[in-house]
């Protein structure tokens, strides 16, 4: 099957990693290019016979969603299924079907033709708004039309394959994404998506690695070829060498193993060898991670990403909605403690009314939005007090530039806290009061917002684009987006020391805090809590407890002494390098 | 014919459950509806084209109702708009 692969030369292709982990296997091409309907001219005795296949096709589609959407309801929850629903919702259109037959029956054409042409037209103009949710209707009613029309030509879109494959595809649907994980995935590459499409928010929640935005990797391979998958870095190796076969596998073996060895720190507190004892939390974005974090040893969960809920629907939960899944999840992570960080939307994330902006990132997002919109900001509030009986929760407000947005954001919080108290209502009311510092204005005045709240989390990601002025998506200038430039380790010593003054605990909760290579710098800086993502969080802990506190302050003594990222990065590295032989450290300088 | 403006209340605008709900009020009725938006002219009887509007708090649509029972279709129809499809 893969005999080609000794003659053609290896081809490595760069893209998004968005699910993790590493898969080598043969390739299944996934194809359901629906072929431009050819315009046919039909006898007028043909033309009742068109529309009877016309109905039966429709039939089937509704029938194929239907089962679809139940099984998605099994895997991956009733609220992520819910865009199959609207599909469906569509294809009972009465309107849209006795508009179609009209337009058989008066223009005499083939009914894949006019299916093509007719519900086209709603997709271009769905494409013509300035609004991803649009878009994403737009992409749903292109996949509900194509499968019409597949069914019309009784083109079976064949998504049964017999041995383990790693899919790849032109984009996938969500429909397809699940349809297809009925077969043993070894992974999924497509040409399309990113890090929050629909088919990565499902492979992560399949727990299938996925590498997606691969540009045209689907014209480059076959059925058959082999591939190596890895999700953790977003490369795909097509045709790979013997070498390159045996280094993957040595690098997926060394993940499994790394993690093996991580088994007995799962249960031992995150303290180094003198005896400090960091809070070593989980990053969430959904439910179904509870699990894992709680098996990978974490003391609670630091980020909890609310904005998820806002996926694949289009409407901000009520206040009773958005409480059970809050009651649910403090439940399951009691007695640790979970930090509900308000909706971080705007920026690059969902928001549910685009508006337009030259300047998104520097624009209309997290706090600044809920300040406008009190009615969402204390439904939200709401759901997470009445969501605190147990004395394990604590909310945190993203995007923070002023002191004066706490000093409201609070106000409104002793609004809720009167209304429930009022109403009867059970909750905690010593609960603790966070914000993000991921603004520099923010960062540079934590010692004044400190004194206005319980505790300070670091938001490295949005912290060091705004500190260096610099988009980390866009590739020409990516390069400066620099973790350990002298002015981030600067940064975050200030605000570190600033909510140590005034008495406060002050935690991370950006993807630094998961950085392995960051771990000692941050300790000796005196940072109280890690929120990772769980995946990482074990190593994460046995570094904190392979060094002392001390060594670690003396490190980064030393890096404050430093004048570029690079030199940070070496010494950091070799110090690394110096006390764990063992650990797998990414090189992510590509 | 019978013609009226409306603002959309509910926060999240026109999206698939309110679209539904419309739908399904103006099939009840005999008479045509015809949603105009940005120059846009849509069907109100198919969940498709109303999809397609967009329209998010606080746009105005207009109404057109056409035919025998237009008014009792425009009090049903307007209704649901005034309680902002029941999501205030």
């Amino acid at each position: 099957m893969v005999d080609e692969q000794t003659i053609q030369p290896e081809i490595i292709v760069r893209g998004i990693p968005a699910a993790p982990g590493i898969s080598i296997g043969p390739v299944y091409l996934f194809t359901k290019d629906t072929p431009l309907p050819v315009e046919k001219a039909l006898k007028p005795e043909e033309v009742e016979q068109e529309i009877e296949r016309l109905k039966a096709a429709i039939a089937k589609s509704e029938k194929e969603l239907t089962k679809i959407l139940n099984f998605a309801k099994g895997r991956i929850g009733e609220s992520k299924a819910k865009i199959f629903e609207a599909q469906i919702m569509i294809l009972q259109d009465a309107l849209l079907l006795s508009s179609i037959i009209k337009r058989i029956r008066q223009e005499h054409l083939n009914g894949e033709f006019i299916v093509h042409n007719e519900i086209g037209k709603y997709e271009k103009l769905m494409m013509m708004a300035h609004d991803d949710y649009m878009h994403e209707r737009a992409h749903d009613v292109d996949d509900l039309k194509n499968r019409i029309i597949r069914n019309m030509q009784a083109n079976k879109l064949v998504s049964k394959f017999d041995s383990a494959a790693i899919v790849v595809a032109h984009n996938l649907t969500p429909a397809d994404t699940m349809i297809l994980s009925r077969n043993n995935v070894l992974g999924y590459a497509t040409d399309k998506g990113g890090i929050t499409s629909h088919a990565a928010i499902l492979s992560r929640a399949l727990k299938i690695p996925a590498v997606l935005g691969l540009g045209d990797i689907s014209r480059r391979v076959a059925t058959g070829n082999l591939m190596i998958l890895d999700g953790y870095s977003g490369t795909i190796l097509i045709h790979p060498t013997a070498d390159q076969i045996k280094e993957y596998e040595i690098k997926r073996e060394t993940y499994l193993r790394f993690a093996s060895t991580l088994e007995k720190f799962k249960s031992l507190p995150a303290k180094t060898k003198d005896g400090r004892k960091i809070e070593l939390a989980a990053n969430i974005e959904f439910e179904e991670e509870l699990e894992h974090i709680i098996l990978q040893g974490a003391d609670g969960v630091g980020l909890y990403r609310t904005e998820s809920m806002l996926i694949g629907r289009d409407t901000i939960p009520s206040e009773e909605e958005q409480y059970q899944i809050y009651k649910m999840i403090v439940e399951r992570v009691y007695p640790r403690r979970v930090i509900i960080r308000t909706f971080d939307i705007g920026g690059d994330k969902i928001a549910p009314h685009t508006i337009e902006e030259a300047n998104p990132f520097l624009g209309w997002r997290g706090i600044r939005i809920f300040l406008d919109h009190p009615e969402l900001l204390m439904d939200q509030l709401r759901a997470i007090f009445r969501a605190s009986t147990r004395k394990n929760v604590a909310v945190m407000f993203p995007m923070v530039s002023t002191v004066e947005e706490v000093i409201r954001a609070k106000e409104f919080i002793a609004r809720v806290k009167a209304e429930l108290k009022s109403n009867k209502f059970k909750f905690d009311s010593n609960i603790q009061i966070g914000v993000m510092i991921e603004v520099p204005s923010a960062a540079v005045t934590s010692d004044i917002i400190s004194k206005e709240v319980d505790f300070l989390s670091i938001g490295t990601n949005d912290l060091i684009q705004y500190l260096m002025a610099v988009d980390r998506g866009n590739n020409i200038i990516s390069e400066l987006y620099q973790e350990f430039h002298p002015s981030v380790i600067r940064t975050i010593k200030h605000i570190i020391d600033a909510g140590h003054q005034n008495g406060k605990w002050v935690g991370m909760c950006g993807e630094m805090a998961g950085d392995p290579l960051a771990t000692i710098l941050l300790l000796g800086l005196e940072l109280d809590e890690f929120s990772v993502v769980s995946a990482i969080l074990p190593e994460i802990k046995k570094i904190i407890r392979t060094v002392t506190f001390s060594d670690a302050q003396k490190i980064a003594k030393k890096v404050l002494k430093m004048n570029t990222a690079s030199e940070v990065q070496t010494f950091l590295k070799s110090t690394m390098r110096k006390i764990f032989a063992d650990i797998p450290i990414e090189n992510n300088d590509n | 014919m019978h013609e009226i403006e409306v603002i959309i209340k509910n926060r999240a605008g026109l999206h698939t459950r309110p679209a539904a709900a419309l739908v399904k009020t103006a099939a009840k009725y005999k008479s045509d509806l015809f949603i105009y938006k940005d120059g846009l002219e849509i069907n109100g009887k198919s969940i498709i084209g109303v999809m397609t509007l967009a329209a998010e708090q606080g746009s105005t649509l207009l109404l057109r109702f056409d035919g025998d029972d237009e008014k009792e279709a425009a009090k049903a129809v307007v209704e649901l708009f005034e309680k902002g499809f029941n999501e205030l």
